[in-house]
């Protein structure tokens, strides 16, 4: 059994650069999702009426090309092939994905994306840099037949930011919002430094 | 307008004749006299009510939507998280608040060894205060494990094994802590019973009683001189003045950064980095899956390194009694600093370099230990971490010693003002 849910040591990971309030690259983040991971790998917490709000989708869009194997807009992300299934075609149970980008970091879930090579000695064919005897199959390997090499790490970019805004769906809003409270702080601060001053003036 | 002020003021003679609120406001605010010279150091006390406060809101509505049992207590961290309206920041807070707590009372304790402020006549003020600190973090472990994280698992488990360790009858105590054979629902429903209602009620009564014995015998200051010694004609101290106005809108300065840094966590780095969120705590409890490395919040880790320090077994009782035995003695041992302080001056401007030099290598022993906790067992030499801890005991072992032993400087008559004043 393939050691999932331990942190991997010694393996040097790539840092990768994405911006969390490109909605255009989380949207394409999102059918990624969709296409190559949501069969076997679930995001229990996130539902697809809050990514249609996040990312100013129209419902059509969020019906058309993100939910696969739904009609409510409030249902969570569930993985369509089931647990039973995947469990034993891969010995494994594939796990929730919701929160990994928290759990490994952004930088690990590009690293392990980018990470899979041939190896005619594992099972699926495939084996992994950062995740060593990972039993899971490279599902992306017909894309980056056909897309260009930049093209495809540029898709690997959107899928880890859409991963990272799935882990925390508030991070840009409070990023923005955070500029906002601390220049409220700033300018607060001025009036009390003076009220401070003009009390002590004569303390001597 | 004379009319609102005249029914305002019926309405407060009303009431004080029944309860006595305006000598409350004098004794602690209005005529309240505090040293002049308070300084950068003095702004931790008001602080840590700010901290307190900010846990205690966040705490109330947080536990609306939280669920302590173990089906549901991580999906409903989730819930708060993405589907309560604020629930998210309302969570960053009580989390970051955690962080900015901790931090703030260490610079508080800080500031008391360094101007001596736990010396006669404020013993009472300073065991209280150490009973707070032992209470937070009590307080602390317990919130850690609600979310039912996987480090949140894996630090109950660690920390109950630990009564384990008593000799003798540690198994059977174990279990009636546990409640179980196992860590389950039993001791998360605990938990909870403790961390939103035990120990904040000792914390709040406490810190009340902290405040009414600080304000009996008045603030000491960072020259160590007693204001009350030296008083004008009215009785008033020379060197007082009332906390209200001055310290009040004096404090207002502190506490609007104090936000400043706070929310700048809370928006920019709610997580601190896996410091003040840990990524294992990211998956749910998992009894198969042992996170690689076990770490408490920072701020228990210089006695999380004493505990894991401690290595041999003494008199047949196992190494891991002694090290709860050292990690317990380096909390306590704190309580007896009144005691142990000879000292005929109370600040380290006046205290001799022996001193000076013994508060260096403790606060040095300190911080070293917290970092070594922070990393696993092996990372540095076996002989680290008890040395650094004998460094650590040797700061109040010996301070009977080098504090009556050494030359000190004559303590002027009255408070001096720093710079910026």
């Amino acid at each position: 059994m393939a050691p999932l849910g331990f942190a991997s040591s010694g393996v040097e990971l790539k840092s990768v650069d994405f911006d969390i309030q490109d909605n255009d690259s989380l949207y394409r983040g999102a059918k990624l999702y969709v296409q190559n991971c949501l069969a076997c790998h679930s995001g229990k917490y996130m539902r697809y009426e809050r990514i249609g709000e996040d990312l100013e989708l129209t419902e059509q869009e969020v019906r058309d090309n993100l939910m696969i194997n739904t009609d409510k807009l409030l249902d969570t992300m569930k993985s369509f092939v089931s647990t039973e299934v995947t469990t034993e075609f891969f010995g494994v149970e594939p796990p929730d994905l919701t929160l990994h980008a928290r759990y490994r970091g952004s930088d690990w879930i590009y690293s392990y994306l980018e990470g899979f090579y041939e190896d005619e000695s594992r099972p699926m064919g495939y084996n992994n840099h950062v995740l060593p005897g990972v039993n899971m199959p490279f599902v992306m390997a017909s894309l980056k037949e056909t897309m260009s090499a930049e093209d495809y790490d540029n898709a690997l970019v959107d899928l880890t930011n859409y991963m990272t805004y799935m882990a925390e769906p508030i991070r840009p809003y409070r990023e923005r919002m955070g500029k906002w409270v601390l220049l409220f702080l700033f300018v607060i601060l001025i009036p009390v430094w003076m009220l401070k001053n003009v009390y002590w003036k004569n303390i001597h | 307008m004379s009319k609102i002020v005249d029914l305002s003021a019926d309405a407060l003679g009303w009431v004080d004749e029944r309860l006595p609120v305006v000598k409350a406001f004098k004794t602690h605010m209005s005529e309240y006299y505090a040293p002049k010279n308070f300084n950068f150091w003095y702004y931790f006390g008001v602080l840590a009510m700010v901290a307190l406060a900010i846990q205690i809101m966040s705490g109330i509505w947080l536990m609306m939507f939280y669920t302590p049992s173990i089906e549901l207590a991580f999906d409903s961290i989730e819930y708060i998280m993405r589907d309560v309206p604020g629930g998210w920041f309302i969570r960053y807070m009580h989390e970051v608040g955690a962080t900015f707590f901790f931090l703030v009372i260490y610079l508080h304790i800080f500031r008391a060894l360094l101007y001596g402020s736990y010396q006669r006549p404020r013993e009472l003020v300073w065991i209280m205060g150490m009973v707070i600190y032992i209470a937070l973090m009590a307080e602390g472990f317990f919130g850690y494990v609600l979310p039912w994280g996987n480090m949140s698992f894996w630090a109950a488990k660690v920390i109950i094994s630990l009564v384990g360790a008593v000799p003798y009858i540690g198994e059977s105590l174990q279990i009636w802590v546990q409640g179980d054979f196992l860590i389950s629902d039993s001791i998360l429903h605990k938990f909870f019973a403790f961390h939103v209602m035990l120990v904040p009620l000792v914390i709040i009564v406490v810190v009340f009683v902290h405040l009414v014995a600080l304000h009996q015998v008045g603030s000491n200051n960072p020259d160590g001189v007693d204001i009350k010694a030296k008083k004008d004609a009215d009785g008033i101290p020379l060197d007082g003045i009332p906390f209200h106005p001055y310290y009040t809108v004096h404090d207002l300065v502190p506490m609007v950064i104090f936000m400043m840094l706070f929310f700048a966590a809370i928006f920019f780095f709610p997580d601190g980095w896996g410091f003040f969120l840990e990524t294992p705590n990211f998956i749910e409890a998992n009894i198969l899956n042992t996170p690689e490395h076990i770490t408490p919040a920072w701020y228990y880790t210089p006695f999380y390194a004493m505990l894991r320090g401690v290595t041999i077994d003494f008199f047949g009782v196992s190494a891991k009694f002694w090290g709860l035995v050292v990690m317990g003695a380096g909390m306590m041992i704190l309580i007896l600093l009144p005691w142990l302080d000879r000292s005929p001056v109370k600040s380290m401007r006046y205290k001799g370099m022996a001193s000076k030099t013994m508060l260096l290598l403790f606060t040095f022993s300190a911080l070293a230990l917290g970092v070594l906790g922070v990393k696993p067992a092996d990372w540095a030499p076996y002989w680290v971490t008890p040395l650094l801890t004998i460094v650590y005991f040797s700061y109040f072992v010996f301070m009977p010693i080098y504090t009556s032993l050494e030359k000190t400087k004559p303590v002027p008559d009255r408070v001096t003002m720093g710079a910026g004043h």
